[in-house]
C-alpha cells in the first residue's frame, strides 16, 4: 500500500500514488517476440512462472490497447521501422522492456543486418540481460518496470525532459 | 540411355568449342566456366537440348585475388527428366560487374538475381526490377564482398565503449 492516512473505514493518499498502484498492477503487455527470447517469454506466461501473478495476465495483440512493449529477440535493421511504428501506435503512458542481449545491444549479431540495440530507434525503460534470459530474469524485468510505473509522476509525460527524450528519437 | 556427364560435356564442347573451360567434378558434380557474354546462349542450349529446365540456385562468389575476374555468378541447374545436376560459373570484373539476366529463361532467377545484386553488387543487365531484396534499401555497400575487415572499423552504429574497443 502507498503512504497515506488510514482510519476506521477510510484511507487517504495522493492521486499519483493510487493511479501508479492501479497502473503497475494492471499492465497490458504487447509481446514483440522475434526469436528465442520469445520462447522464454512463453514459459514466463505459462503456469509454472505465471506472469499473471503480477497483474499482467492480459496480453494485447494490438499496440493501441497496450502499456508495455516487450521486445524479445533480434531486431534486424529491416524490422526497425516496423518496431518503431508499433511503438508510435501505442498510447501514452507507454513503457518499453528490452528482453535479451539482442534487443538490448544486438547481442552476438555484430553484423551489417542487425540493429545494435532497439534503443537506437525507440526509448527503452528496462533492459533484461541474458541470451536468452531465464523466465525469472524476465519476471525481474517486469517487476522493475512495475517499480518505474508505480513511482512515475502523473506529470512526467508532459515534462520538457520527456519531450526532449522523444525528440531525440525524432518522435514529436 | 540416361544422360551422363560425359555426354553433357561432349555436347557442350561440340556446340561451344573452346569457349567453355575448366570442366571439373567437385563433389562429383559437373562444373564449368562460361564467358559472361555467352551465359544466356549456354543456358538456352542446356534448356532446349539437354533438358536442364530447373534453376535450383543462382548466387555469387567474390574472389578478391582473381584480378579482372573477381566476381563469379554460379548457376545450379537440374535436369528433372534424367535427374542430373550441373554447375555453371560466369566470371566478371568487379569494376564492370554486368552479367546478362536469366529472367527471360527462368522466372525464378528474378529474386535470386536480386539477392545476388543485394549482396555482391552484380548488375544483371535486362533485369525487370533490380533492387535490394533482403537488406534495407538505404544500404550503400555490398556486404558479402570480401573487402571488409572481419569487424568493420567504419561502423558508427555500435557503441564502442560497451564492447571494449573504445
Amino acid at each position: 500500500m502507498p503512504e497515506g492516512y488510514s482510519g476506521q473505514g477510510f484511507f487517504a493518499t495522493s492521486f499519483d500514488k493510487v493511479i501508479g498502484m492501479a497502473r503497475k498492477n494492471s499492465i497490458w503487455p504487447l509481446p514483440f517476440a522475434t526469436s528465442c527470447c520469445g520462447i522464454e517469454f512463453m514459459a514466463t506466461m505459462g503456469a509454472h512462472y505465471d506472469l499473471a501473478r503480477f497483474g499482467a495476465e492480459r496480453l494485447g495483440f494490438t499496440p493501441r490497447q497496450c502499456d508495455l512493449l516487450m521486445v524479445m529477440g533480434t531486431i534486424a535493421k529491416k524490422m526497425g521501422p516496423v518496431l518503431r511504428e508499433v511503438y508510435l501506435q501505442m498510447a501514452e503512458p507507454r513503457w518499453v522492456l528490452a528482453v535479451g542481449a539482442c534487443a538490448s545491444s544486438g547481442g552476438i549479431f555484430d553484423s551489417y543486418s542487425v540493429l545494435q540495440g532497439i534503443d537506437q530507434i525507440i526509448p527503452v525503460d528496462v533492459y533484461v540481460p541474458g541470451c536468452p534470459p531465464r523466465p525469472e530474469a524476465i519476471l525481474d524485468g517486469i517487476i522493475k518496470v512495475q517499480e518505474l510505473i508505480g513511482q512515475e509522476s502523473l506529470r512526467r509525460r508532459h515534462s520538457e525532459r520527456y519531450k526532449e527524450l522523444l525528440n531525440s528519437y525524432g518522435i514529436a | 540411355m540416361a544422360l551422363t556427364y560425359d555426354d553433357i560435356q561432349q555436347r557442350l564442347t561440340e556446340k561451344f568449342g573452346a569457349e567453355l573451360t575448366d570442366f571439373e567434378m567437385p563433389y562429383e558434380m559437373l562444373t564449368f566456366t562460361a564467358p559472361k557474354t555467352l551465359n544466356l546462349k549456354v543456358l538456352q542450349f542446356l534448356y532446349d537440348d539437354l533438358n536442364f529446365q530447373f534453376l535450383t540456385d543462382l548466387t555469387g562468389v567474390h574472389y578478391p585475388d582473381r584480378k579482372g575476374a573477381e566476381l563469379a555468378v554460379v548457376y545450379h541447374l537440374h535436369n528433372l527428366v534424367d535427374n542430373i545436376r550441373l554447375r555453371m560459373k560466369v566470371f566478371t570484373d568487379i569494376q564492370d560487374p554486368k552479367v546478362y539476366t536469366a529472367t527471360a529463361l527462368f522466372a525464378t532467377a528474378n529474386w535470386m538475381e536480386r539477392e545476388t545484386y543485394d549482396f555482391f553488387g552484380i548488375e544483371f543487365t535486362g533485369h525487370p526490377n533490380l533492387t535490394r531484396i533482403l537488406n534495407v534499401p538505404e544500404m550503400d555497400y555490398f556486404p558479402m564482398r570480401k573487402e571488409y575487415p572481419l569487424e568493420d572499423q567504419t561502423r558508427i552504429d555500435k557503441d564502442d565503449e560497451m564492447f571494449g574497443r573504445g
